[in-house]
């Protein structure tokens, strides 16, 4: 049962908004490999504590019984101990680190019989643009998509270097200008995931959120219906507007959405992000509040 | 955008924040405070004293406790960012705090930048400084008048990092400046340049530290001292110093490299004409990962040391500590990746670096065993150095784990850039470097001044650091997997907030912590005579430093020591107890001791002049402080007169007054 993090009342051990609640199959088997490789480990290092105080304790100077050995400096059963107990831990977590870089790629297919959802995804200055191409239309700070449909990503920046993160559907990636990153996911139920920029990228960082909204396909197929209906066409002009820095930008959809736009913003045919504009350098700060001119 | 004028370049009036508060109020204090020391200094005629004895001094301990003042000091700067850090997200949920984000960024970048460059390493260079020509028997480092420039070229880079508080911005960046934000585009105004010549000018310094420490070790040894009869901490000091070369001009390359993009319209990590963010992040985490060993590994020495000392016994596995250190060194270089495992280079990539990152742990595991086996056997003496050891060991354990964990990519893709990381880096760095640094600083102390510290103090500061620092960190774990990410000025999660608020009373604990390494500095300083040590060898210990005065004659020994084995001050006492053999005024010759000069100073003040007016623009000024330090350099390596001498006949006689205060037996037909 999802718990509402966002209500004041809830109480913070109950509240599982973050990863260990984990709801799709990536960050499933991400946290398990955690989990496990802690687990492993812990099988090491609560010994090894719990020796250095009963170590420290026994052979403390006033303790009589504690068989003093001031010139004990070598034992090669102990070296040979000490050396072989670290590496057969690596040798463990090297195969699971091996195995699960591979299965866990960002860029790898989830195996499904259902055809993914293709999403390319743009951060910009701050808020992120959600393009579906198949679709034909645009949303911005909002990702609906099927729930059990797999749904791959690709990514690029309109600026500067940003990571596209839902923690409770896992793998963050960066997006970097010029360059497009790819990212697999899905959402096993639906649900309102939180979406963020997960590595900085200038003062409107905190307020860079979005939400990755997972519902029937039923539902998303009338949602694709409806945003086609309504809103403004993203175009070249509209995309300079929207490239320009704003934070706090209420999500909204575009009825439809120029099929070259995401390939031109990688391919910089439309130039990257124009930065910090001196006039509007104070609406910057969510002191002053909110700024919706790039709407 | 102000004007950018032909004479002050982009120095202007606005360049004063008198509208914010915090800077202006800051740097009030500062100014008051270095006003208030240097009033001091002049009123009570201790200046010719400061001047001749500190600033222009080539003596390595002098440079060695110059560096750990800068340190101290700055930590105090560092800290105060933090805890502002902590108080800003204690309180900024659903709301903007009291700090907005344009100074919320500065904040973060600049508690980095000096905790990593001003703080560690200059604590740990400082240590260097000041224990190894004595652990290895030799007089000074290998180049005195360097190592002088070495450390005022860091204080420099200090300094500058300091007036960006009052004059102008720090970066707004993080404190590893990431293309395109930090580019001209993204950060316009001079806080990334501030960043930039602070690092380019102490990174001079670093690296000069590293020459200089590299060729003491390999050629400066006493006779007798072959490399396997060093002291750990000598080793880990090779380690480290040999990785400062490696690593370094990878740093000042890159840096360079982003100077050239934001200064003459370069294009290496910009968004336009083929500049790539991604060649940007292999070159400073080329540099960067090896800079955390070159931290780790002397506190690793100093453990090293501790542990043995105060366990009354021999290292457990020296050669097995010398191999893991020399191991860790290698595999420093080959691990760098893992700091972007999420930037999508690929399966196999990720794979090869992360199995590599996991290696490390297998040295370092060893290590811990191995200071588990010296305790083992040992008579335990319960001072403050070895609580710091025994807090490490268990704290670093913790932070081992985690950062096995953050080398798995599977897992790195769900906690990477999370409170998570920031948990993990605070538990290896606080937890391993920090207390290393207090455990040496305690350590040597009384070696450096005469007098040792007051213990119950310390013991308090133990304590509230160490319970601190669990109260600060451990919360932070758990937001990461409640998936907060890290630098943020506000949020809008409740169940955030709670572990927010354990964090910074948690810091709260850490700064009651600090105020007790203050007050027992303070109290140590007014009760030195109680706390006197006359014998030389306070703790009973075991290498070269121990067998000399405390503080040690400028030529450190008197007669350079003939070493024959591990340990050899240990190993003396077990054989001569405290009547060593008497010493023949045939056994003294002649030491010629370095000259002070002031050289690093001037260099250092043209250095100033240089960076300051380089990140203004001025470039009158800038080519003035470049010619004026070269010519400092050109004058210096022109005078004639570079040593002083001692004759033998000095030597023996201030040598046999030592002995005779110290106890150690007479020495017969010197003069006295």
């Amino acid at each position: 049962m999802p718990v509402d993090c966002h209500s004041a009342l809830t109480a913070p051990w109950t509240c599982h908004e973050g990863l260990l609640d984990p709801q799709g199959p990536v960050s499933a088997a991400e946290i398990s490999i955690l989990i496990d490789a802690s687990l492993v480990m812990a099988a090491i290092i609560v010994p090894t504590i719990l020796a250095t105080f009963a170590f420290a304790w026994w052979f403390r100077a006033s303790n009589p019984h504690a068989k003093y050995r001031p010139d004990f400096s070598y034992s090669g059963r102990i070296e040979l101990v000490v050396w072989s107990i670290p590496v057969m831990v690596i040798l463990l977590l090297g195969g699971v680190s091996w195995i699960g870089s591979h299965r866990l790629d960002p860029a790898t297919p989830i195996e499904s019989l259902v055809v993914p959802l293709e999403v390319q995804v743009v951060s910009l200055d701050w808020k992120w643009l959600f393009l579906y191409p198949s679709q034909g239309m645009a949303s911005v700070n909002l990702v609906v998509v099927p729930a059990g449909t797999p749904v791959h990503f690709k990514l690029t920046s309109a600026s500067v270097l940003s990571a596209f993160f839902v923690p409770q559907l896992g793998s963050m990636i960066y997006t970097m200008n010029g360059m497009t990153t790819q990212l697999n996911l899905l959402a096993d139920r639906p649900g309102a995931y939180r979406g963020m920029s997960s590595h900085f990228n200038g003062d409107g960082f905190s307020n860079m959120h979005f939400t990755l909204s997972a519902v029937e396909p039923a539902q998303f197929a009338a949602w694709v219906a409806q945003a086609r209906q309504e809103g403004p066409v993203l175009d070249a002009a509209s995309y300079r507007t929207l490239s320009r820095q704003s934070i706090n930008v209420a999500p909204y959809t575009f009825r439809a959405a120029d099929a070259e736009l995401f390939g031109e913003i990688v391919m910089q045919t439309l130039p990257p992000g124009p930065g910090p504009e001196p006039s509007r350098l104070l609406n910057v700060s969510p002191r002053i509040g909110g700024d919706d001119a790039a709407r | 955008m102000p004007p950018v004028n032909r004479f002050w370049g982009k120095l202007s009036w606005a360049a004063i924040p008198f509208d914010s508060p915090f800077p202006m109020f800051a740097s009030a204090a500062v100014a008051l405070i270095i006003v208030g020391v240097f009033a001091w200094v002049v009123i009570k005629g201790h200046l010719p004293y400061v001047w001749r004895e500190w600033i222009t001094s080539v003596d390595h301990k002098r440079v060695g406790v110059m560096y750990v003042v800068l340190a101290l000091v700055m930590l105090l700067r560092g800290f105060i960012d933090a805890a502002m850090m902590r108080a800003q997200q204690a309180m900024a949920l659903n709301g903007p705090g009291y700090l907005p984000p344009e100074h919320y960024d500065q904040i973060f970048s600049s508690h980095g930048t000096i905790m990593i460059f001003f703080v560690a390493m200059p604590f740990v260079i400082g240590l260097m400084n000041f224990v190894v020509p004595l652990q290895i028997g030799a007089r000074d480092v290998a180049f005195p008048t360097l190592n002088s420039v070495s450390f005022w070229l860091t204080a420099t880079g200090a300094l500058l990092v300091n007036i960006s508080l009052f004059i102008g911005e720090f970066a707004r960046t993080g404190w590893i400046v990431y293309p395109p934000l930090s580019e001209l585009a993204y950060s316009p105004g001079v806080g990334v340049d501030y960043y930039l010549w602070s690092l380019q000018i102490s990174g001079v310094g670093t690296l000069l530290t590293g020459v200089n420490f590299v060729t003491t070790l390999l050629k400066g040894r006493a006779p007798g001292m072959e490399l396997w009869r060093m002291p750990m901490f000598c080793w880990t000091a090779l380690a480290s110093n040999l990785l400062i070369v490696a690593a370094f001009p990878v740093l000042t390359a890159t840096l360079a490299m982003l100077i050239l993009d934001r200064y003459m319209g370069f294009h290496f990590f910009t968004n336009e004409a083929g500049g790539n963010v991604m060649m940007f992040m292999n070159l400073i985490w080329a540099w960067g990962h090896p800079e955390v060993y070159i931290l780790i590994l002397p506190a690793f020495g100093i453990f090293s040391e501790v542990i043995a000392t105060f366990s009354s016994r021999a290292l457990f596995g020296y050669r097995s500590m010398v191999a893991a250190t020399m191991g860790i060194c290698v595999l420093a270089f080959t691990v760098w990746l893992h700091h972007f495992f999420t930037m999508g280079a690929g399966a196999n990539v990720n794979a090869v670096f992360g199995i590599l990152s996991t290696v490390i742990a297998v040295p370092t595991g060893v290590k811990v065993f191995n200071w588990l086996f010296t305790i083992y056997g040992g008579r335990v003496r319960y001072n403050v150095p070895i609580l710091w050891s025994i807090g490490f060991m268990v704290t670093f354990l913790i932070g081992g784990m985690t950062g096995v964990l953050l080398a798995l990519p599977p897992v790195d893709f769900l906690v990477h850039n999370s409170l998570f990381l920031v948990a993990h880096f605070h538990n290896v760095i606080i937890g391993g470097v920090v207390f290393g640094l207090f455990a040496g600083y305690t350590y040597w102390f009384p070696k450096a001044f005469g007098f040792r510290l007051h213990e119950g103090l310390g013991k308090a500061a133990f304590w509230f650091w160490t319970i601190g620092f669990y109260l600060a960190f451990m919360p932070l774990y758990v937001l990461g997997f409640l998936g907060m990410t890290r630098r943020m000025q506000q949020y809008d999660v409740p169940a955030w907030q709670p572990w927010l608020i354990a964090a910074a009373a948690g810091a709260g604990l850490i700064a009651i912590g600090t105020g007790f390494l203050v007050a027992q500095l303070y109290y140590s300083i007014r009760h030195r005579d109680a706390l006197r040590d006359k014998s030389g060898d306070p703790w009973d210990g075991r290498t070269l430093e121990w067998s000399t005065s405390s503080p040690p004659p400028s030529y450190n020994f008197a007669v350079l020591p003939a070493v024959s084995c591990l340990d050899a001050y240990w190993v003396e006492k077990q054989n001569a107890g405290n009547n060593p053999e008497a010493r023949r005024l045939s056994d003294y010759a002649a030491v010629e001791v370095p000259r002070n000069t002031a050289t690093g100073i001037i260099c250092a003040f043209f250095a100033t002049l240089m960076g300051f007016a380089l990140i203004w623009h001025i470039w009158w000024l800038a080519a003035l402080g470049g010619v004026g330090a070269f010519a400092t350099f050109v004058v210096f390596a022109w005078r004639d007169h570079v040593e002083d001498e001692i004759p033998a006949e000095e030597l023996a006689r201030m040598d046999g007054l030592d002995r005779m205060a110290r106890g150690r037996g007479f020495d017969q037909g010197l003069p006295s």
